[in-house]
């Protein structure tokens, strides 16, 4: 018995959406470029949730695999992000996203 | 409306990862807002068990809260972030982002509302999420994106080390 006989699949759409729409807030509202990872990361994760619900709905594992894909790459993009906002802070001692709008030091 | 137990553990799964959320977004240390975004994975991975997609949900785990958020966390304290270092937006623009963010998030879940007329109901099967069934469609069907992923993630931990390393002569 799968969950997605008993929860309406809007209901899935809808806490997508609604997580999608808290990380679009966060980069937004926020300064520190590490936070605005970390929403990037939400945003991605939304996804990941609306893919699983519609694969559980048509049986389908195709889209299962396309999760897995998203988290690897998730996980490189954090890898070298990371490590971009560390040089950016040994240069410029912030991760402040205000202090980096001139593109130069 | 007759309601089941697993639709409380949706709501209640549901309310924890909104809720994580927005401490997330709205916390002010840095360490704070790692912490719960990861209760928020948790969260998600609940989902992921309550969809059948039970390899999907330790994979979640284990990638999310066991390597990316560590990742956040050591980068974090190594470069010492706190209450008192965290950058604050002026207030207009907060309470601009607050209002553009609530709009978006309003007209998503608006305009995805019949998301499920088109749906097609096919007959179940709950064996999707098994890791048999996901390794045999991962290694037939889609066994070149596989391999090229293997060689994204040498060319990220190169580039990393890279970019993250002192002095490059």
């Amino acid at each position: 018995m799968s969950a997605i006989q008993i929860i309406p699949l809007n209901w899935y759409v809808t806490l997508s959406a609604i997580l999608f729409g808290m990380g679009v807030l966060g980069v937004l509202f926020r300064r520190n470029a590490i936070i605005i990872l970390m929403c990037i990361e939400l945003m991605l994760n939304a996804v990941n949730l609306l893919l699983v619900a519609f694969s559980a709905q048509h049986s389908d594992p195709n889209a299962q695999v396309f999760v897995f894909f998203i988290m690897a790459v998730a996980a490189a993009e954090v890898a070298v992000g990371l490590a971009i906002l560390m040089m950016i802070y040994r240069n410029s001692k912030t991760t402040d996203i205000d202090f980096l709008n001139r593109l130069k030091w | 409306m007759h309601i089941t137990i697993t639709q409380i553990c949706f709501g209640v799964l549901s309310f924890i990862a909104i809720l994580g959320g927005i401490l997330m977004i709205f916390s002010k240390n840095p360490v704070y807002s790692v912490l719960y975004l990861i209760i928020t994975f948790f969260a998600i991975a609940g989902h992921y068990i309550l969809l059948n997609a039970q390899f999907l949900a330790v994979v979640h785990i284990i990638v999310y809260a066991g390597a990316i958020m560590v990742l956040f966390l050591f980068v974090i304290m190594m470069l010492n972030l706190n209450k008192e270092t965290e950058p604050h937006k002026p207030a207009w623009i907060q309470i601009a982002a607050v209002i553009a963010g609530g709009i978006m998030m309003v007209t998503l879940v608006g305009a995805l509302k019949g998301a499920d007329q088109i749906a097609l109901h096919k007959p179940n099967d709950v064996n999707i999420g098994l890791t048999s069934r996901l390794g045999t469609v991962l290694f037939n069907d889609f066994l070149v994106p596989f391999e090229l992923s293997s060689v994204l993630f040498l060319a990220a931990m190169v580039g990393a080390v890279m970019l993250a390393k002192k002095n490059i002569h």
